[in-house]
């Protein structure tokens, strides 16, 4: 599985610590948020809602450098659209994952 | 170029603004909604937009739809599916693929620039097309006429007759207005009833200009001034 990273913020930034600090910061207030809808919307079977939630969270994916994490995600996304939810617990473990890694990623000591 | 993001992810709106750092584009405001941003545009001139399209309750293409002059706009969304549908608008210039990289980035602004040079050059040509042209009315017609050939207007009371190569038109109108709309470089009031074409003059004599056949009374006021101009020996 792939490791969240900040191989593309870096890059992004340019050395520029501020931009850096303010992404991560934000990443760390939304994303546990949008994991906590997706989840309860899938529970509540709203699917309609579900794929609009892996829609939006799969860009911070994408910023976390889990360039296969993506496509993996955005799978999920057309599967859920057409019906089918086999992979969802999949993506969970991923997104947990990412959940876990920003809860520890001090702001400072990026 | 001013240029504002709509996009309902901060995170998004956010590396955009980093994005644009060190390009020519400035940004103006962001908006997580492209409601919002309606309110603004309408208020403000704006050359670019950054556009998420996949935002809750109104689209990026139903926000396009809504625009009747939309400046330009570089879509951005995390879904690849979309690039056929983005190229209906006439008004998007580019597609990008979230999350962006810097060189794709880079790119689309060079493309960006590209496209506002095509517009500015067809404006200017355009307005320069139509300097070269003067209309007026003649008989409740619009008639065009090429002002550099244009070799006389003479006043007549309340109108104006206009003397073209084997034409003349009679105007409503006054000495004054119609020498505002021509060139000062080529025309010059030579007389309270009379304006030439300087570059139409074959000689002058005493107090008299000829512009091809027609013989032209020159006020002693202006004399100096249309002397001036001519290349003398």
């Amino acid at each position: 599985m792939e490791t969240p990273n900040l191989s593309y913020i870096s890059q992004m930034s340019g050395g520029d610590k501020v931009f850096e600090q303010e992404l991560l910061q934000i990443l760390k207030l939304e994303f546990p948020k949008e994991l906590k809808e997706l989840k309860l919307n899938f529970k509540a079977k709203n699917f309609e809602k579900v794929t609009l939630d892996i829609h939006k969270i799969k860009h911070k994916i994408g910023l976390l450098g889990m360039a296969d994490s993506l496509e993996f995600a955005s799978k999920v996304e057309y599967d859920i659209k057409k019906g089918i939810t086999e992979e969802y617990d999949d993506l969970l473990l991923i997104l947990d994952r990412i959940a876990v890694y920003l809860s520890h990623k001090q702001l400072t000591l990026l | 170029m001013n240029c504002i993001v709509i996009d309902d992810d901060a995170s998004a709106r956010l590396i955009i603004k980093q994005m644009c750092k060190n390009t020519s584009i400035q940004i103006l405001e962001d908006f997580s909604s492209a409601i919002e941003a309606i309110k603004y545009l309408n208020a403000n001139e704006i050359d670019v937009i950054f556009l998420d399209i996949h935002m809750p309750t109104f689209s990026g293409f139903d926000f396009i739809k809504t625009l009747k002059n939309p400046p330009k706009i570089i879509l951005t969304t995390s879904d690849k599916n979309f690039a056929l549908q983005a190229f209906e608008f006439d008004c998007v210039v580019d597609y990008l693929v979230k999350p962006i990289e810097l060189n794709r980035f880079t790119k689309s602004v060079e493309k960006l620039s590209k496209f506002t040079t095509k517009a500015v050059d067809v404006v200017t040509n355009k307005k320069q097309e139509e300097s070269k042209f003067i209309y007026v009315n003649v008989d409740k017609r619009l008639v065009k006429l090429d002002i550099p050939k244009i070799l006389l207007i003479e006043a007549n009371g309340d109108y104006i007759s206009i003397k073209t190569d084997g034409k003349s038109y009679i105007v409503h109108c006054t000495l004054k207005k119609i020498e505002e709309k021509l060139p000062s470089a080529i025309f010059l009031k030579v007389h309270r009833s009379y304006i030439i074409n300087t570059l139409e003059i074959i000689d002058i004599e005493d107090n008299s200009v000829l512009i091809r056949k027609y013989v032209v009374p020159i006020s002693r006021s202006k004399k100096a001034e249309l002397m001036e101009r001519l290349n003398l020996l």
